[in-house]
């Protein structure tokens, strides 16, 4: 005896579980649902960053979540292959990230222009490109510490990967 | 199904990731600077973020009902297969770098090469983490040229700790049979190959630091063996407490 799925109607229910660590977006803007399995019934997630602390918070969050909209039946698989890049993040949860202060990584994942050199990084607050990279590592694994020129603020930038 | 010499391989990797994400934990609240903190802790993350998944794919392979925190809390010193360079005490800034340096630079090359691993999940776990160790192993070596073209204070330092750190590199490339029957079937990197690599990518970096070359030394081996330093028990101690007095704690 299996309850029929609506792979749509889950991704819906899945969309409203924000990330622990950048609640104004879901787990689905930020590419870390990669899809249901509708034959297996099965919810797959893949981790951003193999040490993301985050991680068992989201599926923990994604097992009540289904559970509250009678989906508690569903499974919920961590998936590794292919790795998670930036680019599976939509382009509405980039533009999210802006207006929160985090400048959102550009898309393709290398980040550089043609001549191979790193593409601007405009600073979320005032727009300016003159900004610099004060750490790669920043307050989560996710993000790197940059700094406006002109506006002097620091701003958190998601990590191009 | 049980298999004892692909067990014992991902316990190498997935050990060498535990320990030093637990070594580098240990900066934790103490770095030069906040930003240094805030590198150091990051990459202590990430590395045991690959030796759960590590550790956890052990445990599976060996079919015995452990899981990787079974693995890491529950095993003593003896059965532990981590290379010797990654349990050596952090020392000053520079000799944590020095460590670093040396291995992150070794893991990229090997995780680049276990993505073509036949082991499928292992070349999952390889493909996720070696973007990561590229940006440790940049960390480490953007601090290396910092401090070995810096002051005469920073330079001693960094001479110091690369002097410290260098008897333990040989048994990153070392194999055996274990290793062998592994990599004949496609599962493990010859490590004896990634040599070059490594001696080439180490230069060009001492070479921008001005820093002389590695010096020689008599290798240092027996962690693969489960022979390690006095360190690793002191290391230990402190992780495993809790679940030796509780055993299987939850919270």
């Amino acid at each position: 005896m299996t309850t029929p799925v609506d792979p749509g109607q889950v991704m819906d229910v899945l969309a409203t579980v924000p990330d622990p660590e950048i609640p104004v977006v879901s787990i689905v803007d930020l590419g870390i649902v990669r899809g249901v399995d509708a034959g297996r019934g099965s919810v797959l997630l893949t981790p951003t960053y193999t040490g993301c602390p985050a991680t068992l918070a989201i599926e923990m969050a994604v097992r009540s979540t289904l559970a509250a909209h009678g989906l508690g039946h569903l499974a919920v698989e961590t998936v590794l292959s292919p790795p998670w890049t930036t680019d599976w993040i939509s382009d509405a949860g980039r533009e999210k990230l802006r207006a929160y202060g985090i400048a959102p990584p550009p898309k393709g994942s290398a980040a550089t222009n043609l001549r191979g050199q790193p593409m601007p990084t405009p600073c979320p607050r005032c727009g300016s490109t003159r900004t610099v990279e004060v750490s790669r590592f920043g307050s989560t694994p996710c993000k790197a510490l940059w700094r406006c020129e002109d506006c002097l603020e620091p701003f958190d930038r998601f990590k191009c990967h | 199904m049980s298999d004892t010499t692909c067990f014992d391989y991902l316990l190498r990797l997935g050990d060498d990731s535990l320990v030093l994400g637990q070594r580098l934990g240990e900066w934790c609240g103490h770095a030069p600077t906040l930003e240094i903190d805030l590198s150091l802790a990051n990459v202590a993350l990430d590395l045991i973020g690959q030796a759960t998944y590590l550790l956890g794919h052990a445990g599976t392979v060996e079919g015995q009902g452990r899981d990787a925190d079974r693995l890491a809390f529950h095993r003593d010193a003896l059965d532990f297969r981590n290379c010797l360079l990654v349990e050596q005490p952090n020392g000053d800034f520079a000799q944590t770098i020095a460590r670093q340096f040396l291995f992150s630079t070794y893991q990229r090359l090997l995780f680049d090469g276990l993505t073509r691993s036949t082991d499928s999940h292992l070349a999952a776990i390889a493909a996720k983490s070696v973007k990561e160790v590229a940006y440790h192993a940049d960390l480490a070596a953007g601090w290396v040229v910092r401090l070995g073209d810096g002051t005469a204070e920073s330079r001693q330092r960094m001479i110091d700790g690369l002097e410290w750190m260098v008897r333990f590199v040989d048994e990153l490339f070392m194999t055996d049979a274990v290793e062998t029957d592994l990599v004949a079937r496609g599962i493990a990197v010859d490590r004896t190959a990634l040599r070059p690599a490594f001696d080439a990518a180490v230069t060009a970096v001492l070479e921008q630091a001005t820093l002389p070359p590695l010096p020689a030394h008599r290798p240092v081996t027996g962690g693969r063996r489960g022979h390690h330093t006095e360190h690793l028990g002191h290391l230990l101690a402190p992780m495993q407490h809790l679940q030796r007095s509780y055993p299987n704690a939850t919270w």
